[in-house]
């Protein structure tokens, strides 16, 4: 299976290399992944994101129904709000990490993983109460992220209006007489939008985001750029397998809710002590780029390994995070990443690796 | 694409300079384009004893890691110092200053079984 976006076309003829991503075809790089990563941090990058899928709840009840699905508060977001939340099974397993959109008093826009755009519907369809309507609409809608210092200027050069100064907002607004949902959120650490935009309009869009100066960027970018503020992936961060609690997200989780799927076993899990946590670990010596699945060494011997890892663009040093039994997932603890047999001095660190002012 | 005439080539991207029975390697234009930004080589070890077409070094981009095949067998006689600061240099300078190693030929029939040029050249053109 492989799909494209809208804006495939435009990867290619922009010398965009395409590569297979959770069964899209979509770009890595464009001019190279570390001039990508740069104009991101310097100035602005644009994203193709469209093959993100877009949910719509909406219905009497929505605020619960939803309340009851994810892990962090509904009830408390305002019209207009947003915010980063996960969806788990009932071990308190990971399903889908995402960010619901408050759109009107029962009206919510749910962005989800492109990987896991069908098991989310699924798991949806399946909680489904009378009165909610429910609607997988990601077939409809490109979207395209602008992160960087500048973002703020182009989305005004684009759009004609400012961009909400506060994250985690949502506002509708037109380009070239389109609906577009603009979104205050994003996966780098940055200043700047995503616009969720009807397919049609798409391709224009990119176009004059590239000319208000947005560089084109690829997966590759968004990966160093995500993994210096350790965001977390799913999929190689977050699984099945692993509590928001353990992966250190216990910010979203709202466990003094009334109830949502897989809050009993997170409860259980504090209450008895969590086994391992997600921790951030940066290489103390000159090393190889980190990759996942390097194994993670201690007291000589190998405790764990690296589900995410990267050279760091903006540090200049390797970085990675790897769930390490809390005995020694403590600031400082000293440890070390093997690659190719040969082990290299890390330390944990506090999150993120890239610190902001 | 460059592909100097006075080199020859391997089928993996490798190319190979010839003097007094040492070969110097390295990759080509084209593979350090389709690697792009190099940002660690990791180079054999001095001393070390290689079969042609076996990986004697790791170059590695951003996004992944490669192996790098000896076009020929011999026994690692130098390594190039200045990548470990500036491995960009298989970017910038392929065929110069990004050399990775030198290896001491123990069998020079062994080029005539590599590409020439425009053997080359048609190979990444197709």
């Amino acid at each position: 299976m492989s799909n494209r976006t809208s804006l495939f076309d435009r990867h290619v003829s922009l010398g965009g290399r395409i590569v297979d991503f959770a069964g899209w075809e979509m770009p890595v790089q464009y001019s190279g992944i570390l001039d990508e990563h740069r104009a991101v941090r310097e100035a602005a990058g644009a994203f193709d994101i469209s093959h993100m899928g877009e949910f719509f709840v909406s219905g009497e009840g929505s605020t619960a129904w939803l309340d009851g699905l994810l892990t962090n508060r509904v009830a408390k977001l305002a019209v207009g709000e947003a915010q980063y939340t996960l969806m788990l099974n009932e071990r308190g397993g990971v399903i889908d990490d995402l960010i619901v959109y408050r759109l009107g008093d029962e009206e919510y826009l749910l962005i989800v993983n492109a990987a896991k755009i069908d098991e989310d519907a699924a798991w949806l369809g399946a909680h489904l109460r009378e009165g909610i309507v429910f609607a997988n609409r990601s077939d409809e809608f490109s979207a395209i992220a602008v992160q960087g210092p500048i973002a703020r200027g182009v989305f005004q050069t684009v759009f004609g209006e400012a961009l909400p100064v506060d994250r985690n907002r949502v506002i509708k607004a037109q380009f070239e007489g389109a609906d577009t949902f603009v979104v205050t959120t994003g996966y780098t650490g940055e200043d700047g939008f995503e616009a969720v935009i009807p397919i049609s309009a798409a391709t224009a869009l990119w176009d004059a985001l590239i000319a208000a100066g947005a560089k084109p960027c690829g997966l590759g970018a968004r990966d160093t750029l995500r993994l210096e503020m350790c965001y977390p992936l799913n999929g190689s961060d977050l699984s099945p397998e692993r509590t928001p609690l353990e992966a250190g997200l216990g910010f979203f989780v709202d466990l003094a809710k009334d109830d949502f799927i897989g809050k009993s076993a997170l409860a259980a899990q504090k209450s008895a002590g969590l086994a391992t946590r997600l921790t951030a670990i940066a290489v103390t010596e000159k090393s190889p780029p980190i990759r996942s699945h390097y194994p993670v060494w201690t007291h000589g011997e190998a405790v764990s390994e690296t589900c995410s890892g990267a050279l760091s663009p903006t540090l200049g040093h390797g970085i990675a995070m790897a769930y390490l039994p809390v005995a020694i997932a403590k600031i400082g603890q000293e440890v070390e990443i093997e690659v190719r047999g040969k082990r290299y001095k890390a330390s944990v660190v506090k999150k993120p690796f890239l610190k902001r002012n | 694409m460059n592909v100097p005439d006075d080199l020859k080539y391997a089928e993996s991207h490798e190319w190979i300079r010839i003097e007094n029975g040492i070969g110097t390697v390295g990759i080509t234009d084209h593979a350090q384009a389709e690697l792009t930004d190099i940002v660690f080589v990791e180079p054999p070890k001095v001393g070390a004893v290689f079969a042609a077409k076996s990986a004697a070094a790791v170059v590695e981009s951003v996004k992944a890691a490669s192996d790098i095949y000896t076009p020929v067998s011999g026994e690692v006689v130098e390594t190039n110092p200045a990548l470990e600061s500036n491995p960009a240099l298989l970017n910038t300078d392929p065929f110069v200053e990004g050399w990775i190693f030198k290896i001491k030929l123990s069998d020079p029939g062994e080029l005539d079984t590599l590409k020439t040029p425009e053997a080359y050249r048609a190979q990444i053109s197709e």
